[in-house]
């Protein structure tokens, strides 16, 4: 079943006034359980505003946002839940640490869930773990700490409240390629441990394309495609047309495939490519270095 | 051409704060930029990357050695206004370096502060957001603009002041990829008009393999400084440091490494699909 799902989701801004604005228009979307989702979608597509709308952090203008089914907006009581079972982790979180220990402010989510001592500890303890913090970080300010570090705290807090859906938007803004495949591969394998559902907000193709399941495109307030990664990546000349990037591999394939060399796949990574060419190539003796 | 930048034997450290050591982030860098270069500095978080752009305009100075930019040393005091005047900096966050509330009145406001006449004003504003593509939104707010556009505003401001050089230190890192391309267009479309010298520091390795020159910074020392196809084909040492190479490099490495005949300077999607060609038809 369906974990997440939108019927018909509109958002407008400022309704009445000059400046109104269709954000989402009419979006109908189903995200399965325990997928790893990518979301695009140039600035001013509307990914962010529906991002908001599946913790109810925005009511639709019209529209339903349904969790495991049921109706978020159905008993307005509830939000609060629905913020337990999807959190949400903001560009920069780094912005939001506010506690004197790492430990304290993991701990704030689970402690606002009115878990007790003992809960909050194991949660802690866990999350650190998974987004790679090691435990003598824990007693330290988080102000000490590098940019990178500060963001996994951040991303931890979020974590540790274990929410059923979990939503990062452009976790990797600003940092290194060191840095950007650390905190990507750690959310990598937090899904692998607790097979949760995962969105992750990016501008990097390259970046998508090493992770996702599935790939959300918005483009114009609309939903672009919803798709398996791959039939995503088989549309790049109309994903390069609506602004996003497409990886420089893939546009190396593209271009292959126009001169006559197809290989009847997508290629959207560097090791697929490379295992792809091998299979090809071998027994062509003459390619050979020596 | 003449050197523009010289810097000798460079070495600064961040001061203790009492109870800790002085941080040393640069540790003796030697440096010379010509006249009319593009260069991009690359290095992970804490390579000493942004310490050294700062030097240039003087935001820091040297706690050893020399920066002279344009025959000013940097250290002299009575020359900042002139220094800062021939090198302009372009930081990361548009947001903050805006101080106006019209888009025209921002890019003028640092020739307001030279003196520079009402007549002579309105000619370098007009001049510098057509430069940038921005004329149009001369009477726009900035809040109103994207990301890329009021980075294309803050580079205007600069232009306007006519500089020789301009140190951008990681401009597109908060853009999309629309805005991105935009904000490199600009650069390169400045470089190559009006001859600035650019020095483009960035986490991009797309970004850099367009420039004439990469200097590569490692724990405070420049580990490589070359032509991009010269940087880029030390691919394991450049993923050492934590850095990425392009994908059309890294694939020819791989295929290299593998045992096939493919040059190890790729860096163009061009040369990639040739090289891929080539194999297939030997």
């Amino acid at each position: 079943m369906a974990i997440l799902e939108t019927r018909q989701l509109t958002y407008t801004y400022s309704i009445g006034s000059p400046f109104e604005k269709t954000a989402v228009d009419h979006v109908d979307l189903k995200i399965e359980e325990g997928e790893m989702v990518g979301v695009m979608g140039h600035t001013g597509s509307g990914k962010s505003t529906l991002i908001q709308h599946f913790n109810g952090l925005l009511k639709p203008t019209s529209g339903q946002v349904l969790l495991d089914g049921q109706d978020i907006w159905a008993d307005k009581k509830k939000i609060r839940d629905v913020r337990f079972q999807v959190g949400l982790v903001f560009q920069y979180p780094e912005y939001q640490i506010f506690e004197e220990t790492v430990f304290k402010d993991i701990a704030f989510g689970p402690r606002n869930m009115g878990l007790d001592e003992k809960e909050i500890k194991r949660r802690v303890l866990e999350t650190a773990h998974d987004i790679g913090l090691k435990e003598e970080l824990l007693k330290r300010s988080p102000f000490d700490l590098s940019g990178g570090q500060k963001r996994r705290v951040a991303i931890a807090g979020v974590m540790a409240m274990e929410p059923k859906v979990l939503i990062l938007d452009e976790p990797t803004a600003g940092l290194d390629p060191a840095g950007r495949d650390k905190i990507l591969s750690h959310i990598k394998q937090y899904h692998e441990r607790k097979k949760n559902t995962i969105l992750i907000v990016s501008h990097s193709m390259e970046d998508i394309a090493g992770f996702a399941d599935k790939i959300l495109v918005m483009n114009k307030a609309k939903l672009f495609c919803y798709d398996d990664t791959e039939k995503v990546f088989g549309r790049a000349d109309e994903i390069s047309e609506i602004g996003l990037d497409v990886p420089q591999i893939t546009k190396v394939f593209m271009e292959l495939k126009k001169q006559g060399l197809d290989f009847g796949k997508e290629v959207f990574t560097v090791p697929y490519a490379r295992d792809l060419l091998l299979k090809h190539l071998q027994g062509k003796a003459g390619a050979k270095l020596c | 051409m003449k050197n523009i930048i010289e810097i000798s034997n460079l070495h600064f450290s961040y001061p203790s704060d009492g109870d800790t050591d002085p941080v040393e982030v640069l540790k003796g860098i030697d440096l010379t930029i010509k006249e009319g270069e593009f260069v991009a500095v690359l290095g992970h978080n804490g390579s000493g990357k942004s310490t050294l752009a700062k030097h240039i305009n003087a935001i820091l100075l040297p706690t050893e050695g020399k920066v002279i930019v344009d025959g000013i040393d940097t250290a002299d005091e009575s020359q900042l206004f002139e220094l800062r005047q021939r090198a302009g900096m372009v930081f990361q966050n548009p947001d903050n370096q805006i101080v106006s509330s019209v888009v025209e009145e921002d890019v003028a406001f640092a020739l307001e502060n030279l003196g520079v006449p009402y007549e002579e004003m309105r000619r370098r504003v007009d001049e510098s957001l057509k430069a940038v593509n921005m004329y149009d939104y001369r009477q726009h707010s900035p809040s109103q603009l994207s990301g890329g556009q009021k980075q294309r505003i803050a580079i205007a401001g600069i232009i306007a002041m006519r500089p020789k050089c301009i140190i951008l230190d990681e401009p597109t890192a908060m853009l999309d990829p629309q805005g991105r391309r935009e904000v490199m267009a600009t650069i390169r479309k400045m470089n190559r008009e009006q001859g600035i010298t650019m020095v483009l520091i960035t986490h991009y390795m797309d970004e850099a393999a367009q420039c004439d020159r990469i200097v590569v910074m490692d724990k405070g020392t420049v580990a490589l400084d070359d032509t991009p196809r010269e940087v880029f084909s030390h691919v394991e040492q450049v993923m050492e440091i934590g850095l990425d190479v392009p994908q059309v490099t890294e694939l020819a490495w791989e295929l290299r490494k593998a045992g096939y005949n493919v040059p190890n300077d790729i860096i163009t999607e061009e040369e990639c699909v040739e090289a891929i060609q080539h194999l297939f038809q030997a």
